[in-house]
């Protein structure tokens, strides 16, 4: 068995009385597509952001390719965060520079990397546009321009174009048309497995994680209730939680 | 004797918990045995629990008791106890299984959705869409569909394209669940034609057949597979 | 030039020139750093040039000679305050002569003249930052100068060049010092930032509103942001000075009447003089 690019165990973290992790353990594998689903409030969020070291849980350990992330320095983390990992937030803004052209945006994770010539970061940031079926004649075309497909799109190229192994996506779809969802969905199903990424996908679709995702997780107050490959979890649900969640859907 | 594929007291029921937690068993004791080259038959009435064996089979089911047997990767490994991990490495190099809808993905072309086993296998692109468009072709799927998404495909053209995306790759063991539902003659001669070849080749093949002409030149065997009592 | 008694030397209380003075020797180890300082009220507003004069008054002696210029003037209305103040508060020679000086203040620019290991420049800084426009949140910024996280910078540069063709900032244009922080190095032009590296003067930096130190030691490296296939380029009018002909010096604009007449003369005007009175004495 080969070992796991990202393993969490016995994760806690409490606010208030509210327990958002209760103990959980995850593991994903390099090229590995892991849906966390559940509902609002489930903790998958939460999960997200302290596997990629955004919070600090209470208890528990975080290990990435053999280095421990909670004792990380800053400076290690951010490090990591440039080269290694790649973190798609649910609101474009977030992950965006609204003020920065389109080229600026994808282009600053390679200079963040040391990329200092000019010409091949256009030409970088020029194909990565094309890839994720953007005009690349709005190279130098603010966000804010975009539509908001455009904008998670913009979005995805900027992470990915250091190459990243590990992505996290926070509800990558949540905020767009469905229509434009599902235009994304084969984008980034695509991109993945032609870079062969590792990716944490929080999302409430159903939909969405079946056609991403290898395996899934069900998440519901703060601990991990079920976990298996996507299609057995879907069609095959053995939690309550699970069969109601699968339940509630339209068929999927 | 030799086998591709063996379960051993195969059992499966299903928890509803929605429905008050009421059980539901399906399947129980399964002693089922294919070997290199052989295709049996599942048989049975509707309702009996064919298609839940296979979906067993595939790993799509948990098992709810016994042992999935399979060769996979000069070893033999249980798909009943696998992680899905293992399944997943399984179902990319052993296993393959033709469901009787095809699940389609968005604007993927109907060539590349054939070709993506073989790629998954590190078959070259190139060569993965060539293999998948000659075996479109063989099951008579016009040469301007290959390039379009089979979203908007008639349910027998959608069929075509999954029986190709199963028969591509030439997995050592084969699940088919109603392969030549919605053919015509012409088309239902290609899949027996493919059946041949791939037992020729030593694929060991589960199959339910509804088309009882199909399956008696197919089949090597017969499967029974018996519903419950109610009370079980 | 005797000194008014009614106020310590150099204006500032000892205490408050020491405090001043630790933040210097800390920015001096580590150049281009910022140093937090408890900056004074002045009797000037900020803008006017608090930060400088304060580090004036920290590093200035009975012994010094000094010189302030704006905008590379001696003769501007805050050059002249500055030297009547220090005349007043510290009883200290002035003068306009670059090569006399061992203390210059300066407002936007590094005088023409090479400076030597026996001058101190103290340049007056409205915003210390650089990343300041483009990260407005001052801890992620301090975060940024902790980690070397420059990349946002080169953004900034990115998108002058896709912007305007070229790298468009012609001021106040951003360095790297000892290949380790970024830094302000104000707002004088880009033309003059070679001078600043490898200078041989101590080079100190004081922005009063912002209360900020920095320092360039002598002889310390000072690069200016560029990118591999657009190479800083240090720019000027394309003319020669009316006055005195310098053809490599930094020109203003200076419009001589309102039918669109103009010249371009010397910024520097201690240079263009000198330069007219070696050129008239030849003749």
């Amino acid at each position: 068995m080969s070992n796991a690019l990202l393993s969490a165990r016995g994760l806690v973290l409490r606010f208030g009385r509210i327990a958002a992790l209760d103990g959980v353990d995850l593991d994903i594998w390099p090229g590995e597509v892991v849906a966390i689903v559940g509902e609002s409030g489930s903790g998958k969020t939460t999960l997200l952001r302290a596997l990629s070291g955004l919070v600090r849980p209470e208890a528990g350990s975080v290990t990435y390719a053999g280095q421990d992330v909670l004792a990380m320095g800053e400076a290690a983390r951010r490090d990591l965060m440039r080269r290694e990992w790649g973190f798609v937030h649910q609101n474009p803004r977030d992950g965006l520079r609204m003020g920065v052209s389109a080229g600026g945006n994808i282009g600053e994770r390679l200079m963040a990397v040391g990329a200092r010539h000019y010409g091949n970061i256009r030409a970088e940031a020029t194909a990565w546009l094309q890839r994720v079926e953007i005009d690349p004649d709005r190279l130098d075309a603010l966000p804010r321009t975009f539509s908001g497909g455009m904008q998670q799109r913009l979005q995805i190229a900027r992470t990915l174009v250091t190459r990243p192994r590990l992505v996290f996506m926070d509800e990558p779809t949540g905020g767009l048309d469905v229509s434009v969802q599902a235009r994304l969905l084969d984008l980034i199903r695509a991109l993945v497995a032609e870079l062969g990424l590792a990716v944490l996908i929080v999302t409430h679709d159903i939909a969405a994680a079946r056609l991403l995702a290898h395996r899934i997780v069900v998440m519901r107050h703060g601990r991990v209730v079920e976990e298996g490959l996507t299609d057995r979890v879907l069609d095959d649900p053995q939690h309550p939680y699970t069969q109601l969640l699968v339940a509630s859907v339209l068929a999927a | 004797m030799s086998f591709a594929l063996r379960a051993e007291g195969l059992g499966k029921s299903f928890t509803l918990h929605l429905q008050g937690g009421i059980t539901l068993p399906v399947l129980h004791g399964i002693d089922l045995s294919v070997a290199p080259g052989e295709c049996v038959a599942l048989a049975g009435p509707s309702g009996a629990g064919k298609s839940t064996l296979m979906r067993c089979l595939y790993g799509n089911y948990g098992a709810g008791s016994g042992r999935i047997l399979l060769r996979h990767d000069d070893a033999v490994v249980d798909l009943a106890a696998a992680d899905a991990r293992l399944v997943r490495a399984v179902r990319r190099d052993t296993l393959g299984y033709v469901s009787q809808f095809l699940r389609v993905i968005p604007r993927v072309p109907a060539v590349e959705i054939v070709a993506e086993p073989l790629t998954a296998r590190g078959i070259a692109r190139e060569e993965a869409l060539a293999r998948a468009g000659a075996l479109l072709a063989r099951l008579n799927l016009p040469e301007r569909l290959h390039r379009l998404p089979p979203a908007t495909f008639s349910g027998g053209e959608q069929q075509r394209v999954n029986l190709a995306r199963g028969f591509a790759p030439g997995y050592p063991v084969l699940l088919l669940d109603e392969p030549t539902a919605s053919l015509d003659a012409a088309n239902r001669e290609v899949v027996i034609a493919l059946i041949a070849e791939a037992k020729a080749r030593g694929t060991a093949i589960i199959g339910i057949f509804h088309d009882v002409e199909v399956r008696d030149r197919v089949a090597d065997r017969l499967f029974e597979v018996a519903p419950l009592a109610e009370v079980a | 030039m005797t000194r008014d008694p009614g106020y310590n030397f150099a204006y500032l209380d000892e205490s408050t020139k020491r405090m001043i003075r630790r933040a210097i020797l800390k920015g001096v180890a580590i150049p281009g750093h910022q140093v937090p300082f408890g900056a004074r009220e002045m009797p000037l507003p900020y803008g006017w040039g608090t930060g400088g004069i304060q580090v004036t008054a920290a590093v200035i002696g009975p012994a010094d000679v000094l010189k302030v210029i704006d905008q590379g003037a001696d003769d501007t209305t805050n050059a002249v305050s500055i030297r009547a103040f220090f005349r007043r508060v510290a009883g200290v020679a002035t003068t306009e002569r670059t090569a006399e000086a061992t203390v210059i203040q300066t407002r936007h620019r590094i005088p023409e003249r090479a400076l030597t290991e026996n001058q101190i420049l103290v340049y007056q800084v409205p915003m210390p930052e650089p990343l300041f426009r483009l990260e407005a949140r001052i801890a992620e910024t301090k975060r940024m100068h902790a980690l070397a996280d420059y990349g946002l910078m080169h953004v900034k540069l990115y998108e002058d060049i896709a912007r305007h063709g070229h790298i468009a900032t012609s001021y106040n244009y951003p360095v790297m010092v000892n290949g380790r922080y970024l830094m302000s190095p104000s707002p004088i032009p880009a033309f003059d930032n070679p001078k600043m590296d490898r200078m041989p003067a101590l080079q100190l930096f004081g922005a009063g509103r912002e209360k900020r130190i920095y320092a360039v030691p002598p002889y310390t490296s000072v690069r200016s942001l560029d990118f591999e296939d657009h190479p800083f380029r240090p720019i000027r009018a394309p003319h020669a000075c009316t006055l005195c002909g310098a053809r490599d010096s930094y020109l203003d604009e200076v419009l001589t009447d309102d039918r669109g007449g103009r010249i371009f003369v010397c910024s520097d005007t201690d240079h263009c003089a000198e330069r007219q009175a070696s050129r008239e004495a030849a003749e």
